[in-house]
């Protein structure tokens, strides 16, 4: 793990939401929900800084985080692209709308662009079968997409970003 | 006391199609024109028809809207609620007799289902108890408390034949006696509500459509079974649904429905919520255990089960949504009514999420028995675009791919399996022509890939080497001993993994092997994909005679493949297609050719 400290104001809210659930090392997951919430994403040093608070290894917490897919380390874009790949989207052709999201912006799944404007991840089914292929986009969900949307749909939060 | 409900779909697909703006045009329709006493706008939880969403009920006269956009609310109040006139354009059109059809009673989609575990979905307000209490809700924990003995509920839920909707099928009643005679000061009831399937959203329909038929159902485990405790595991990534749960448990808590003393009858019980965080595993009851004591989610060895040795090493049963939902309605009617439902020993009705290549996409509730053709023909009505079935894969990953010879077997618990299917928690994907079943069943071993927790060596690596075997194959590189090896495998895996997980991956794998070896053949021996799919064992060309240099191809191409000029023949460059099939889908003279 890296060294980086923590900021002081996150290093407040560790603790803050750490004794709200009373230090319990059982309330990982949901101390864990909350700091991710709050700051976006759950860096190494975070995670240090929870363990200190829990008194459990950092090696526990890391474990926690790696296993399962909701926590990240890393930061998301500003807009969080999520490509449904549940079958029924895939059946519909999902997999040619991600290949075509990762082709105009550069990345691979589970990465954010340079500018920190887009990140791109896959979803296992958000319940609206009957449109697929789904996207979602923040809150905002694309239904029957297309891969030739796809640049619309860029463009759409780009010009958002330009103001 | 209003006297017309305008029912607006909550569900997520029509919520996707702008339903919430729907709902609050009619509001302010409503406002403008000075209805609101007589007029109430309630947000429900899922129709189910997903198909024809965003779907408006009109109650009392039952009218049925489909394909309503925001900007039709003004003529919906207008016409149907101040003229009394239908919108005639918004009913469903019957697709044989092309009449309008004005209740969806009459649809053929909703006339063939069973509805008990989605009694009120689509019926009620989610957020209100009243409405939930004015449809026999709370009556049943009532009944048991005040007159039957624990035994005596156990017994009507064994003698109702109800068995786990979560996939497994285990006789609930049977895990709930046993947990009751596990000894303990403190035992727990949990609900499973993480729902993983990539295909399946029956627990979040009910969640989201009918909070308090759980919460109710848990107070009654928690009666028969001795505890004063409940937690809801559910999926952080259900946000709508985790805040009507919040709600409703408020509700019951300030209704005296939930907390201490319930009804006077010194029976306390509380409810919690925990929040999953993404990971399929968790599915299986012992993984979810120890997701919700703040660890990873990995299962362990059973026995002991968790009615001995569960949550926190206290005896915890645990059962998911849609089994819970079914319980009020067997105390209420009594065990003999379910258990005329069904077949012999699979009793009552199945929710599934029926979706891919069919016609009516949407949320169906039938009973146990309907066979796959009544579903997917007069239910799901066919097959998209007029194309071929293929097949129908249920279980999601743990589960397989039926062919036609499958399609007038009565769907139970039992026959699942013995097609080398299962009933898992009720996704039901239909498949075409157009599907290659080599790749889907990759698509279920990627899945499986991502979502082993790793902690057996069988599922870790022998997934992983199953889903590299498939990707030879789908690569045009597979022999015919690779086939072979898939299968030895695959059995290895089945038999060796420590849960679930582990033990149903390989069914993708064998069940194709087993219904559609031709194609394996196929990708094998002549290195071709005969549905067309696989991007390696295909090629995109033009055919010349009937190129009418259009332009609609090279405009569409994502990435420049295509060149030619108005009216000149067009060619595709095979070094830089991607295979994407767009020129494919857009040219309108048949003029791509894939080989």
């Amino acid at each position: 793990m890296t060294k980086t400290q923590l900021s002081e104001p996150a290093e407040i809210l560790v603790k803050s939401i750490c004794a709200r659930y009373k230090n319990d090392e059982h309330e990982l997951i949901n101390i864990l929900h909350e700091l991710q919430h709050e700051l976006g994403h759950l860096p190494a040093e975070l995670q240090s800084a929870v363990a200190h608070e829990l008194h459990i290894p950092v090696s526990k917490i890391y474990g926690v985080v790696s296993f399962y897919s909701f926590f990240t380390m890393l930061p998301k874009g500003k807009y969080q692209i999520s490509v449904c790949l549940g079958t029924a989207c895939y059946v519909r052709g999902g997999e040619l709308v991600l290949e075509e999201f990762k082709r105009r912006l550069n990345i691979k799944t589970g990465e954010t662009t340079k500018d920190g404007v887009f990140s791109l991840s896959c979803i296992r089914c958000v319940g609206a079968c009957g449109l697929a292929p789904v996207v979602t986009i923040g809150e905002k969900v694309y239904g029957r997409v297309s891969p030739q949307q796809v640049r619309r749909i860029i463009d759409e939060y780009l010009m958002l970003e330009e103001g | 006391m209003t006297k017309t409900h305008i029912f607006v779909c909550g569900g997520i697909g029509c919520r996707a199609m702008e339903s919430e703006q729907l709902r609050k045009n009619f509001q302010r329709e409503i406002l403008v024109r000075g209805l609101s006493d007589e007029v109430q706008v309630v947000t429900t939880g899922c129709f189910g028809f997903c198909e024809k969403g965003p779907l408006v009920k009109i109650l009392p006269d039952q009218t049925f809207y489909v394909q309503v956009s925001p900007d039709d609310a003004a003529e919906i109040v207008s016409e149907h609620i101040i003229h009394q006139r239908k919108v005639e354009r918004l009913l469903y059109i019957d697709p044989e007799t092309r009449k309008r059809v004005t209740e969806s009673k009459d649809m053929d989609f909703y006339k063939r289902q069973f509805r008990i575990a989605l009694r009120n979905c689509g019926v009620i307000d989610p957020d209100n108890i009243e409405e939930y209490i004015a449809r026999d809700g709370y009556s049943a924990i009532a009944k048991c408390l005040t007159e039957y003995t624990p035994e005596k509920v156990i017994d009507i839920v064994k003698k109702s034949g109800l068995r786990g909707r979560g996939g497994g099928g285990f006789p609930t009643g049977l895990k709930w006696e046993i947990t009751r005679k596990s000894e303990n000061s403190q035992k727990y009831v949990v609900c499973n509500a993480d729902e993983g399937d990539p295909g399946a959203f029956m627990d979040r329909s009910i969640l989201e459509g009918d909070p308090h038929s759980v919460i109710e159902a848990m107070a009654i485990c928690g009666y028969c079974i001795g505890a004063d405790k409940g937690l809801i595991y559910i999926r952080a990534e259900y946000p709508l649904a985790i805040k009507r749960l919040k709600r409703a448990l408020q509700q019951a808590v300030d209704t005296g429905l939930l907390g201490r003393d319930i009804l006077g009858t010194g029976f306390n019980f509380e409810i919690e919520i925990r929040y999953g965080a993404g990971a399929f595993v968790c599915g299986e009851e012992t993984a979810l255990i120890h997701s919700m004591e703040g660890c990873r989610g990995e299962p362990t060895f059973k026995p002991p089960f968790p009615s001995v040795e569960g949550y926190m090493g206290k005896p915890t049963n645990v059962n998911n949504v849609e089994t819970f939902a079914n319980i009020p309605v067997i105390i209420n009617k009594g065990a003999e009514w379910f258990s005329a439902i069904g077949t012999e020993k699979s009793k009552g009705t199945k929710v599934f999420a029926l979706a891919g290549k069919i016609n009516n996409v949407g949320l169906i509730e039938v009973p146990m028995g309907t066979t796959l053709r009544e579903i997917i023909y007069d239910i799901g009505g066919g097959i998209k675009d007029g194309k071929k079935f293929k097949a129908v894969q249920t279980g999601g990953p743990s589960g397989g791919c039926l062919s036609e010879k499958y399609l007038d077997t009565p769907i139970d618990y039992d026959n699942l399996i013995e097609a080398g299917s299962m009933m898992g928690s009720g996704g039901m994907i239909v498949l075409d022509e157009n599907d290659c079943m080599v790749s889907i069943a990759k698509f279920y071993l990627g899945f499986t890939l991502d979502e082993s927790c790793g902690k057996c060596a069988p599922c870790r690596i022998g997934n992983k080497r199953l889903y590299e075997k498939l990707d030879k194959i789908t690569s045009g590189e597979g022999t015919m001993e690779d086939l072979v090896r898939l299968k030895s495998l695959s059995l290895v895996i089945k038999d060796t993994s420590l849960c679930g997980l582990g033990q149903s991956s390989p069914n993708p794998v064998l069940s194709t092997l087993t219904n559609f070896y031709d194609e394996y053949v196929a990708h094998v021996k002549e290195k071709k994909c005969p549905s067309k799919q696989c991007k390696d064992l295909i090629n995109f060309t033009i055919i010349e005679d009937k190129c009418t240099g259009c332009t609609l191809c090279f405009r569409n191409c994502p990435v420049e493949a295509i060149s030619g000029e108005k009216s000149k023949i067009h060619h595709i460059h095979q070094d830089k297609c991607i295979k994407c099939g767009l020129c494919y889908s857009k040219c309108k003279f048949e003029a791509i050719l894939i080989e």
